[in-house]
């Protein structure tokens, strides 16, 4: 093998399995039979982007692990199969944590399918995405070569970022294997505190709090009541909390709150059509006719409501942003937001460069990638 | 004769192209004679120089739009240029290219205090967003030394950091938009007002690019709400294993400190000779620990990182206690290259990234090694992230001198590799770190950056010679390298983890 693994540290010994060497060789074997593959770990983002209908699969579940960690280096190396749980129970040892609050389908969702759909939760306007905490990638391209691009530090600006340009991509630039990232440490203090407030009200006072130089870390508004929660150092929240009133809600019940908003189990996200907003967080109520979520302080909405994506990228273009059919709807046609036809085209290229005979999830996030 | 058959149809573009130029663009800004384009012939790195065909400074995006058209058209290379403080070589000319200078694109567009953004030009001055945003109590986080000069443009193509990026990060993680130009000349936007947008993080690719994927024209960045107080503590140590080890204390302690640096005791001598902070000459390395946030917090983790300091035995610990005394600890820090380049004739800065546990490491193999090459080395490091800049002090009129530091820097960008880093934390490559590329990546990968280059620019105008190297260059690299093995795994040390695990 070209590149040695010596003495590599393993501090997880679950699921454990480097399975990089049979995936060049589907991939391969791919490659030579212009074939197409569709890339699945754990199956929890089935229902996201377009369904394809590709020759083979490619199956990362079995590509599990962590390959290296060192807690005061703020940095974790994991497989692209491995399950966001697994990787959180190993930062908890260390009172560390994934700051970008990933969805975790019930223990089914994987780091490399979150960083392919660039999904973040509740935390992400003041932590950071998935995509702002990696740090460098494995992949197999559309040659079936094994490349490395970023590494494990926190800076590195040589050659272009094919890590971070991964974010969103829905696997179309290849087949991602390591994933290093960024972790951080658990705030040593938490409170939540709720307000009614109606919506436009709540969007309001999410952008006030958020202009204010506080601890806060998460905000979201349904049905008239605002969450907003407070982490850091305990004299911070403390003071804080106090001068912003609201009522202040029990640990127990206030995690269950943020969990479920994260691993996205209310009702909402259950919705036969469901649409996600990512606007500019102090735009104004998007007056649909439709059950409404308000996340990330105002920046991202969820909206429950039959309509066609035409109406709705406009509805978005007006609030400073994007819109994608989330979950169910028709998922015929396109289901993410349109481009302009010269950002379309570039993004056409920088396919074709990874992966010119479009071997990796060919239309999944986009019907023409 | 060959020689000037060439200069005469080098001028003869040059006029031909200063012609085409001047029908759009007012003459005075489009400049062809030698002394007027002498001031452009390097940025920050003056070791190396080329004289450009014709520098060309817009006004607009249309007549940004016009050059890059008709450089495409005519087939001539192209390097984009803002304030010039790059360090890498990056915006030196080509011969036989046009020096795009965004110099003219300094207005602030827009301080959207609602949204927390400001929209700006690319050629505003890093520091002028703060400033601008400063009156509603909002900043923008990024601040690279450099920050009272550089360019928000030229932020996004270097993807600089600063002082406060292990905690506030780097350009790409505060960017929400960027417009851009192809060398084609299509006008494209990437981003928006929102945090996010689907398809392929193309925002990310172009930031960092070094002017070879795009020319950037207009950008929005997110403000902060700036912090009620900031707070420095300043330890020295009797040695730089014992300031290593606060380092991990501190993040082990669960403090993500604003700023973190290190300097090793000729650094601490030269800022010190030059800034008078008041920094310890007896100490062997030096710490300047920031922490921000409420007033609470900022108590708080103070209190806990002195208790640290003191616990791992600081030979001495200072606290701020105002404005005026933080801003002095900083300022011998800041003015540490230039507190250098005052005790030698020149200094080349390096900029090596490396696992935060490699420091003592790396830190003996370059003694050994300066002793080796018989040249002084200064360190500076931000111990945050891990960012290493050795300031290699030579004279350029001893002969042999500079060829012996420029291979004395290429061993330390190996060795950063070789310990798990990089070759360039924030400097980018330019036109200097090509020759250690092939230490970082293989054949293939940086045949895949040449392949993600062509997508955006076919024809490859766009800051050719820069950035990622040739294949045949690397190959005449690894025939001297034998031993080379581009991102070689580092052997881990097991008692180190075991440390960590203990934290």
């Amino acid at each position: 093998m070209r590149r040695s693994r010596r003495n590599q540290k393993i501090t997880c010994e679950k699921h454990v399995a480097d399975i990089t060497q049979h995936l060049l060789d589907q991939i391969a074997t791919a490659c030579n039979s212009n074939q197409t593959l569709s890339i699945k770990a754990g199956g929890s983002k089935a229902f996201m982007g377009r369904p394809i209908q590709a020759d083979c699969q490619l199956d990362l579940s079995g590509h599990s692990g962590i390959v290296s960690y060192h807690p005061v280096e703020l940095v974790m190396t994991a497989r692209a199969g491995t399950p966001l749980v697994e990787l959180e129970a190993a930062l908890a040892e260390h009172n560390q944590m994934l700051a970008f609050e990933p969805p975790r389908f019930a223990g089914r969702g994987t780091l490399g399918g979150t960083l392919a759909t660039n999904l973040s939760g509740p935390s992400r306007p003041w932590w950071g995405s998935i995509r702002d905490h990696i740090l460098g990638v494995n992949l197999i391209n559309g040659f079936a070569e094994r490349l490395r691009f970023g590494g494990q530090v926190m800076k590195n600006v040589a050659g272009y970022d094919l890590s971070r340009l991964q974010a969103g991509a829905f696997g179309a630039l290849g087949v991602m294997t390591e994933i290093s990232f960024k972790v951080s440490p658990q705030p040593a203090a938490l409170r939540t505190l709720k307000f009614h407030l109606s919506e436009s009200e709540a969007i309001e006072q999410m952008n006030y709090f958020a202009s204010q130089p506080k601890p806060l870390s998460a905000a979201y508004w349904q049905s008239g009541v605002l969450y907003v929660r407070l982490a850091g150092a305990a004299s911070a929240v403390d003071t804080t909390a106090k001068h912003w009133g609201g009522d202040e809600i029990g640990t127990p019940e206030a995690t269950a709150i943020w969990q479920t908003l994260q691993d996205q189990q209310l009702a909402i996200f259950n919705a036969s059509t469901l649409w996600r907003f990512s606007v500019r967080s102090n735009a104004p109520s998007l007056n649909l006719n439709g059950d409404t979520l308000i996340n990330w302080g105002g920046a991202e909405r969820w909206v429950a409501a039959d309509a066609e994506l035409a109406e709705m990228a406009q509805v978005a273009e007006t609030a400073g942003g994007q819109v994608s059919l989330y979950r169910g709807g028709d998922r015929k046609g396109e289901v993410l937001h349109p481009m302009v036809p010269e950002l379309q085209r570039l993004q056409q290229r920088i396919k074709q460069a990874v992966d010119p005979k479009g071997i990796f999830n060919p239309g999944r996030g986009y019907s023409w990638l | 004769m060959e020689s000037i058959a060439i200069q005469e149809s080098r001028s003869s573009i040059r006029r031909r192209l200063a012609k085409q130029f001047s029908a759009f663009i007012d003459p005075h800004f489009v400049v062809s004679d030698q002394e007027t384009l002498r001031p452009y012939e390097c940025d920050g790195l003056s070791a190396y120089c080329e004289e450009a065909l014709l520098v060309v400074l817009p006004d607009t995006v249309a007549q940004a739009q016009k050059v890059l058209k008709i450089c495409h058209r005519e087939g001539v290379p192209v390097v984009a240029r803002g304030a010039g403080t790059g360090l890498s070589a990056g915006a030196m000319p080509h011969a036989e290219g046009v020096v795009l200078s965004m110099a003219k694109f300094n207005r602030v567009l827009e301080i959207d205090i609602a949204a927390r953004a400001a929209r700006v030009q690319p050629g505003v001055r890093n520091i002028a967003i703060s400033e601008a945003a400063a009156e509603f109590g909002f900043y923008y986080a990024p601040d690279p030394s450099s920050q009272i000069a550089c360019t928000i443009g030229g932020n996004v193509a270097e993807n600089s950091g600063g002082v406060h990026c292990l905690k506030y990060g780097l350009t790409v993680h505060n960017l929400l938009s960027i417009q851009f130009l192809t060398m084609e000349g299509e006008l494209i936007t990437l981003g928006g007002e929102a945090l996010d947008s689907y398809g392929m993080d193309l925002m990310a690719l172009l930031t960092g690019s070094e002017g070879l994927l795009g020319l950037v024209t207009e950008v929005r960045v997110k403000l902060l709400p700036k912090p009620e107080r900031a707070q420095v503590v300043m330890a020295g140590f009797a040695t730089v294993s014992e300031a290593g080890d606060a380092v991990g204390k501190i993040i082990a302690e669960g403090i993500i400190p604003a700023g973190l640096e290190m300097m090793d005791s000729f650094a601490i001598q030269a800022a010190e000779d030059f800034a008078r902070a008041g920094y310890p000459l007896d100490a062997k390395a030096l710490l300047l620990c920031e922490v921000d946030g409420t007033h609470e917090e900022v108590d708080e983790h103070v209190a806990t990182v002195v208790t640290i300091f003191k616990n791992l035995g600081a030979t001495s610990v200072r606290v701020s206690q105002n404005e005026d005394e933080r801003a002095r600890l900083w300022a011998g820090r800041k003015s540490a290259f230039p507190a250098v380049g005052r005790i030698s004739p020149d200094y080349y800065c390096m900029d090596g990234t490396i696992p935060r546990s490699q420091l003592t490491r790396v830190l003996l193999a370059m003694e050994e090694m300066s002793e080796h090459y018989n040249l002084r080395v200064a360190n500076v490091f931000h111990a945050g992230d891990g960012n290493l800049h050795p300031l290699i002090l030579f004279d350029a009129n001893v002969p042999g001198e500079l060829e012996r530091t420029e291979e004395f820097g290429g061993k330390i960008l190996e060795l950063c590799v070789e310990v798990g880093g990089c070759i360039t934390g924030e400097h980018g490559v330019g036109y200097e770190k090509l020759r250690q590329m092939p230490a970082q990546f293989t054949d293939a990968e940086l045949e895949q950056f040449h392949r993600v280059k062509r997508a955006f620019d076919a024809k490859t105008l766009l800051n050719p010679g820069k950035g990622i190297p040739t294949l045949r260059s690397c190959q005449e690299y690894r025939s001297l390298n034998m031993n080379l093995m581009p991102n070689a795994q580092v052997a881990s040390q097991p008692e180190n983890n075991l440390r960590e695990a203990r934290g």
